[in-house]
């Protein structure tokens, strides 16, 4: 051990304890928690990575006989003589979620940002209560806050109904299942993750040097682009992110919002292990959703240092 | 703080937007709105979701004497229950080590393996969990979800129960150990009172997580367990009812009240 070689400094009156049992203490107690992660989910995750490739059981589960159809399912299809083809529908939906995802995050910043921005510029008090505000739908049942556009939305929904019985409309416009209502479905369940880190970032923001701004002759929109936007980045990276990762691998939005048409990766993996029951294929799709996942936080963790932001957050 | 306004009549404030405001306040509405619409919506006495008729509970009667919801409440809340105890207590071994326990190899690395089921996807975590149960052969029944729970329950749990020991002063134990309390007693009668706060705040936010997670539950649930958010699912799935309305309304209360809990214990 190295701790027996190394030479033991001089200590500080409060630390009692040797350094054995100081690392046995400190490890005894992190195990339960680290144990429980680490065995139920870090395993799981390793299991997850060998389904993939491993044959598909046509009544669930897999076969223990090593086999890669499932990533060529993702590209290729078998046609009716043997032959493979290329097979662009799982392409499509994962460039769909990627693209989807993408707006989304678009659309939570461009909702978002004023309303951190605002929120920031207010007294104290006020301050915490439009935070608390922000954060108490984040904490309520996203399968119910999504069934509520549901009601809105539907043909016999609030907004068709209305406007029919006004006489605006006469058959109802089609706005659930719809690129459109994911979109809103979307926006509204993970615009709080976008709010958060930018008012974060903002509250900070020193108002002087938009004084220094206005002194030198800046407009308001000025000062927006050339100080308030570029002090903000941070907190607008990390709020991307962390409405980006949950965006692309949503089920319930484009489930209920979407219908069965509409699908993205979540779905999609949903459906592997349930009603279609291959798992290998579900299982090589979530790897690659978690390994595109993993590349677009290294890129984050290596190219900002964002970070504080995100914890304080 | 005003400046001498410039080409203009109208004072001119620094750092601030015209329509900012205007624009948070709608967002304020887009954010409530729905929720108000589906509480409002719960006590239509008519059989349509969203066509008023009259006042009435007549949907909450019909809810509470459903023999499935009572059922799949009574799962979720031991569900939560369990998987909250389980994550608190380990929560906050945990925190006193990364607190307290000062600067050791593999700190941050016991740090990120705590947070990390916040960073992968739910959906993955959900298949993840059903393919090892699966492999292990592990069908328990409510244990399976009280376990896939856990895991995630502990970042919860974990995070401000740490912004508690964080922001705390660690005199106060220091002079009890300097007492001859030993290191039992110290945590028990100091620090455990002192962190309190912070472990009933941890401890409701891993209750709401809990009762309200579906995408997991719906995965790693065994036949026959059914816990409230499945089966809330599978009701929308069939069509928008007004019992529907009520239990979600129902959880929907349940989730603030707890917010308010810990938010007010965290703000002691």
């Amino acid at each position: 051990m190295t701790i027996d070689a190394k030479f033991p400094a001089p200590k500080l009156p409060q630390i009692r304890r040797s350094a054995d049992s100081d690392f046995f203490n400190r490890w005894a107690r992190l195990f339960p928690s680290l144990f429980i992660i680490g065995f139920f989910m870090l395993a799981p995750i390793l299991v997850v990575g060998t389904y993939s490739f491993l044959e598909a059981d046509p009544y669930g589960g897999v076969r223990p006989n090593y086999s890669s159809a499932a990533y060529a399912q993702l590209v290729f299809e078998e046609n009716l003589d043997g032959s493979w083809g290329f097979n662009p529908s799982y392409v499509k939906i994962l460039w769909r979620s990627i693209l989807i995802a993408g707006i989304s995050t678009a659309l939570c910043l461009i909702v978002g940002f004023p309303v951190a921005y605002y929120m920031a510029r207010q007294p104290v008090d006020k301050r915490n209560f439009l935070v608390l505000l922000i954060t108490i739908p984040f904490w309520t049942n996203l399968l119910i806050r999504t069934y509520c556009w549901i009601l809105i939305l539907r043909d016999t929904g609030l907004v068709n109904n209305s406007l029919i019985s006004a006489g605006i409309l006469d058959a109802p416009f089609k706005m659930l299942y719809t690129n459109g209502a994911i979109l809103l479905g979307l926006v509204y369940t993970f615009v709080p993750f976008m709010i958060l880190p930018i008012y974060a970032s903002v509250e900070r923001l020193d108002l002087r040097l938009l004084e220094a701004g206005h002194d030198l002759y800046a407009t308001r929109w000025q000062v927006m682009r050339e100080i308030i936007l570029p002090l903000a980045k941070p907190g607008i990276i990390a709020g991307s992110i962390l409405v980006f990762i949950p965006c692309i691998g949503a089920f319930i939005a484009p489930d209920l919002l979407g219908g069965s048409k509409k699908l993205m990766i979540g779905s999609l993996i949903q459906l592997q292990f349930s009603s279609s029951r291959n798992w290998p294929f579900g299982a090589a799709v979530t790897l690659v959703l978690l390994a595109f996942v993993l590349i677009v936080l290294m890129i984050y963790a290596m190219k900002s240092s964002g970070k504080k932001d995100l914890e304080a957050a | 703080m005003d400046t001498p306004a410039k080409n203009s009549a109208r004072r001119f404030r620094i750092g601030v937007f015209p329509g900012f405001g205007v624009w948070t306040v709608l967002f304020f509405v887009y954010l409530y709105v729905p929720i108000l619409i589906l509480v409002f919506f719960s006590f239509n006495g008519g059989k349509s979701a969203t066509v008023w008729s009259e006042f009435s509970l007549r949907w909450y009667q019909t809810a509470f004497n459903n023999a499935d919801i009572q059922r799949a409440a009574y799962n979720s809340l031991v569900i939560a229950f369990v998987s909250t105890g389980i994550a608190v207590v380990v929560a906050v071994l945990a925190a006193l080590v990364t607190s307290r326990g000062g600067e050791f190899r593999g700190k941050s690395l016991a740090y990120g393996t705590i947070m990390l089921p916040l960073v992968v996807p739910e959906i993955v975590t959900a298949v993840a969990t059903l393919s090892f149960f699966a492999a292990l052969g592990i069908s328990w029944g409510a244990g399976n979800l009280i376990i896939a729970h856990t895991v995630f329950c502990i970042p919860f749990a974990y995070l401000p129960i740490r912004a508690r020991l964080e922001g705390m002063d660690s005199s106060l134990e220091q002079a009890a150990l300097d007492l001859y309390a030993n290191e039992w007693r110290t945590f028990w009668f100091v620090t455990f009172p002192l962190i309190m706060p912070g472990i009933i705040s941890g401890a409701t936010l891993s209750f709401i997580v809990s009762i309200d997670n579906f995408i997991i539950s719906l995965m790693v649930a065994e036949p026959g367990v059914t816990t409230l958010p499945i089966y809330i699912y599978s009701l929308v799935r069939l069509g928008v009812t007004p019992e529907v309305n009520a239990v979600s309304t129902v959880m929907l209360m349940i989730s603030i009240v707890f917010v308010a809990i810990s938010y007010i214990a965290g703000k002691r």
